[in-house]
């Protein structure tokens, strides 16, 4: 899918995340964590395997976590494509 | 808590749903867009969760809500107690969004909001049938816990019941039902009084279970107990629940007493006895034990067994020699 505009999803409540998303060149993903020493690399797996799922191969994808866990991270970054891609 | 990690598929199996008599003390709603609470739920001591898409989400969140939800169930695998999921209503934009995205991840069952009709049911049924035959699973699987919270619903309860094999029990709601009245719900129900008799009506009727209302003041947790006992003395044998914490005294109200069960021990013991002598009527303390005192005192010693307060199951012949 192809990030048409700019959409998040998520909320800054403990154990979520909020996801923003919007459309650029190339594809980025940038992490801000409370626990970002520890699991930034765990989330950007997490991140990009959605993206990967969804076929997406452009935009800028910021997340800002509060110590979400797995399932959590895939439903918000799906919701932000999800709400990103419709017209 | 750390990253639980999943595999790259949903594992397609999960453990078969509990029996459709299944112990229903406790049905604890949990908001279906809040991941802190969602991943509380193996921690509750509840016998079922409500995982709610509907009143706890805000329009504009039911997409995010049912995602998240659905992953969610496909890491709670490892279920310790029944998961039910309310969807939106039929007639609104989200409630076939709700099933499509929640059912593949397998819940128990659904908690139809607003079960006016018994058409409404039928609808749900339907569907779930569609969904069980795209998903390759047992026809049946899905259960369903109609809301009865309206005048309507109240009147068509009785039929409502007996709509579908799926239905487990029948769920009073009162703060929709006291809005439908255009009265103010209290605390000791008068209120509620007579829709409550006939929403158990229908379920005793029926065979299934009867689920009452929520209670939302968590601080006053006598007003609570009390409530608990006055729905138990009705007939109904769960509650639904807002708040962790009321489920222990909701367990504790729906607990046979020491009393119940030494007492319905004995009617068990003399009408053994009764039996033996040829009889079908004994006389207990002073008191007649026939038939209806029996069967009493099989459902307290069931439930008491339940609970894990007796050691082994009733022998319910004794019923009939």
């Amino acid at each position: 899918m192809r990030i048409a505009r700019r959409a998040q999803a998520g909320t800054m409540q403990s154990s979520d995340l909020m996801v923003a998303v919007e459309p650029a060149e190339a594809l980025s993903v940038e992490i801000e964590s409370t626990v970002k020493k520890q699991f930034e690399h765990l989330i950007r797996a997490v991140a990009e395997r959605v993206l990967a799922a969804h076929g997406v191969t452009a935009g800028r994808v910021r997340i800002t976590d509060r110590g979400a866990l797995d399932y959590a991270i895939q439903a918000r970054l799906e919701t932000a494509l999800a709400r990103a891609a419709e017209a | 808590m750390g990253h639980l990690h999943r595999g790259e598929e949903p594992d397609g199996v999960a453990p078969p749903p509990p029996a459709a008599s299944a112990l229903r003390r406790s049905l604890l709603y949990v908001p279906g867009n809040m991941p802190s609470m969602l991943q509380n739920i193996p921690i509750f001591a509840a016998d079922a969760v409500i995982i709610d898409l509907e009143d706890a989400v805000p329009l504009g969140e039911k997409d995010a809500a049912r995602r998240l939800v659905r992953r969610f169930l496909e890491t709670y695998r490892e279920r310790r107690q029944e998961v039910l999921v309310r969807i939106n209503a039929l007639d609104t934009p989200w409630g076939r969004d709700d099933l499509a995205a929640v059912l593949p991840a397998l819940p128990d069952g659904i908690r139809l909001p607003k079960a006016d009709t018994p058409e409404i049911v039928e609808r749900l049924d339907t569907l779930l049938t569609e969904h069980e035959e795209a998903l390759g699973v047992e026809i049946g699987r899905f259960r369903i816990l109609p809301s009865i919270e309206s005048a309507l619903g109240v009147i068509n309860c009785i039929d409502v019941a007996a709509t579908s094999a799926r239905i487990l029990g029948l769920a009073f709601g009162a703060e929709d039902y006291t809005a439908s009245m255009e009265i103010e719900r209290t605390k000791t129900g008068e209120e509620l009084f007579n829709a409550r008799s006939r929403v158990v009506w229908a379920a005793k009727a029926a065979g299934v279970q009867a689920i009452d209302s929520i209670f939302s003041d968590v601080k006053d947790m006598e007003a609570f107990r009390r409530e608990v006992e006055l729905v138990k003395g009705l007939g109904y044998t769960g509650k639904s629940l807002v708040n962790p914490r009321q489920i222990e005294v909701c367990h504790d109200v729906f607990a046979p007493k020491a009393a119940e069960i030494e007492y319905a021990l004995q009617v068990v013991d003399a009408i053994r006895r009764a039996r033996e002598m040829g009889t079908g009527v004994i006389s207990l303390g002073g008191k007649m034990v026939d038939a209806p005192v029996v069967k009493r005192a099989l459902r307290v010693l069931r439930t008491a067994h339940a609970h894990g307060l007796v050691a082994a199951a009733p022998d319910e012949a004794v019923l009939h020699g």
